[in-house]
């Protein structure tokens, strides 16, 4: 076995880190530890798949611009897509984090998976609300009216002005999203790093040594 | 060449570890059971928007306002025009009107962010797009006699005109008592007929430009009067109907608000001058609670008290006892 | 407006649940009701046991 010294180039830095967090088949592993085994575990991967048809539906949308549902019976169907896997993605979401409370996930240096989680259920509440504001009906119209006064009483109104179309539009389509992405990917990468939580009281016999890989 | 890791000779220190599973596995088809929840939910999502649909209320526009309610309507212009209405009297950040923001404590973060968006009705609403409606001989003389007044005499007429129409009964404009209103009455009829036209989105929206898409100002003047407000309690979306959860029709609509708007509909907030900055920052703290909860002593151990885990992982405490 | 061919009609003004300061309208209700159902299925019904790997 030979010894090789440490890369000094960034992109080997690089490299190392990924594969020091990630070794082996830790990003797409096919076998999970036996306790892994309930119905509730499907609501992460649920509120994925509701989150990747919302994107697709919201991209749809997008091909014909903000006001093509109004007067098309196919946009008003792809419309519909949206408000429908939106409904999934929040009830899945929810759900899934019944699940991981009760589980008390952020155990065992999970922390910064639950954070990413609650920042995600947060961010996503957000950007369904600028969705809300560009559908430019009737309920858009009273939202923005109604929604001004909470985010001026804080001083956000002044900054983030909910009855400018335009604005909200490009946050929702555009800033929100990529930050949701970006946030959805590091919370499946933690997944992915620290393995699922083990149950409270673990075994003895199912206890391994400090210090070695899962 | 590639150079490679070797283990025990690390560039960074180890991870922390976590407490290691060394026990049993089972099989687990990730990518098999992501491709079947994407499938499933698609279909599903399908079904739901085949069976359902999805609401569209069309727009409320300032025609059918000024069609439906002319005195409200005008009402609302005479507010705007003598500095009264909502929008006026709002302060930051569309003017300064002295203790208009709302106040957290001591602090008004309303009023310390500024006027970004300045707004003065009466011209932004009013007299800016009559200016630029022509072929109305009229209004072209109105609106002479109102440039060429000073500033009193113009606060004088507008004060005078909204005071008469709050006392007229219905407060329609043809049942004003006589009095001292200038070119007012003029300006704002005419503001109706350009209402009714049509043509006031576009110049509250406009203002002069080619592009825009900033709907402050139209929704503001929207909403200074009664008839948004009145469609809106129909479907259900009032503040005080938990609104902030509804969706129009029988829609489901956005239950994950409801402790956002359940604040409202409590004291002190249901009463307070300060409704949305006190809501604001109770649902701040709380959302700031739920990223930390990791981190909250009695919270983070509520799990281990009240043992759902114990359904989730029946399985394996079976097997570990047995 | 489009004509939405919808095989339920949602376009009719909702019936609204009072429970004291609580309104609630009949469908967040049902989405409410139906995620609960949900959370408390996921937690009872047994999961298929997998092959053991080593």
């Amino acid at each position: 076995m030979t010894v090789t010294a440490a890369p000094h180039t960034w992109t080997g830095r690089l490299r190392g880190r990924v594969q020091q967090e990630f070794p082996g088949d830790t990003l797409l592993p096919d076998r999970q530890p036996i306790y892994v085994a309930s119905w509730i575990y499907v609501f992460g991967v649920l509120t994925l798949a509701a989150l990747l048809v919302v994107l697709a539906s919201g991209a749809v949308l997008a091909v014909a611009g903000p006001q093509w549902w109004h007067g098309s019976g196919l946009g008003h169907y792809v419309n519909s897509l949206h408000l429908w896997s939106v409904e999934l993605f929040m009830a899945f979401m929810v759900i899934h984090l019944w699940g991981k409370f009760w589980m008390a996930a952020w155990r065992g240096k999970r922390a910064m998976t639950w954070v990413t989680g609650a920042l995600c259920f947060l961010g996503s509440i957000g950007t369904a609300f600028t969705g809300y504001l560009v559908q430019s009906n009737l309920d858009a119209q009273w939202i923005s009216t109604q929604a001004k006064d909470g985010l001026n009483s804080a001083g956000i109104g002044a900054y983030f002005n909910v009855m400018d179309f335009g604005q909200m539009l490009m946050w929702h389509i555009v800033l929100l999203p990529s930050v949701i992405g970006a946030l959805v990917v590091v919370h499946v990468l933690q997944v992915r790093r620290r393995g699922v939580v083990p149950p409270f009281d673990v075994g003895a016999a199912d206890r391994g040594q400090a210090g070695a890989r899962p | 060449m590639t150079a490679t890791l070797v283990p025990g000779r690390r560039t960074h220190p180890p991870v922390a570890p976590t407490v290691p599973w060394a026990g049993r596995y089972r099989e687990y088809d990730l990518v098999k059971e992501f491709v079947v929840a994407l499938v499933g939910v698609a279909l599903l999502t399908a079904a739901l928007a085949g069976i359902f649909s999805s609401p569209d209320v069309p727009q409320a526009t300032l025609a059918q306002w000024s069609t439906a309610a002319p005195a409200d309507f005008v009402l609302t212009a005479a507010a705007e025009l003598d500095g009264t209405s909502g929008s006026a009297t709002y302060g930051a950040p569309y003017n300064r009107t002295p203790d208009a923001a709302q106040k957290l404590g001591p602090v008004s973060l309303q009023h310390l962010a500024g006027v970004t968006t300045p707004i003065s009705t009466a011209t932004d609403f009013v007299v800016g797009p009559l200016d630029g409606t022509v072929g109305d001989p009229a209004l072209k003389t109105a609106l002479g006699q109102w440039h060429a007044a000073p500033a009193a005499q113009r606060q004088a007429w507008a004060t005078a005109y909204d005071e008469a129409l709050q006392a007229a009964p219905d407060n329609a404009a043809a049942q004003v008592a006589a009095g001292d209103y200038g070119p007012v009455p003029v300006m704002l009829n005419s503001l109706l007929g350009l209402a009714r036209g049509g043509a006031l989105e576009g110049a509250l929206l406009l203002q002069g430009r080619f592009y825009r898409s900033d709907y402050t100002k139209p929704l503001l003047f929207l909403a200074d009067g009664t008839y948004l407000e009145e469609r809106a309690r129909a479907e259900h979306l009032g503040g005080d109907q938990w609104g902030m959860m509804n969706e129009t029709g029988s829609y489901p609509g956005q239950a994950w608000l409801w402790l956002y708007t359940f604040w409202y509909q409590v004291k002190p907030f249901s009463t307070s001058d300060n409704a949305d900055v006190l809501v604001w920052a109770v649902m701040a703290v709380l959302s700031l609670g739920l990223i930390c909860v990791p981190f909250l002593p009695g919270v983070r151990s509520l799990p281990r008290w009240i043992p759902v885990h114990r359904l989730i992982w029946r399985d394996y405490y079976r097997r570990s006892t047995g | 407006m489009s004509a939405r061919a919808a095989v339920v009609n949602l376009d009719h003004p909702g019936h609204y649940l009072h429970w004291g300061v609580i309104q609630i309208s009949t469908a967040n209700a049902v989405v409410i009701a139906l995620m609960v159902l949900l959370f408390g299925l996921a937690l009872l019904l047994p999961f298929p046991k997998g092959r053991e790997r080593p």
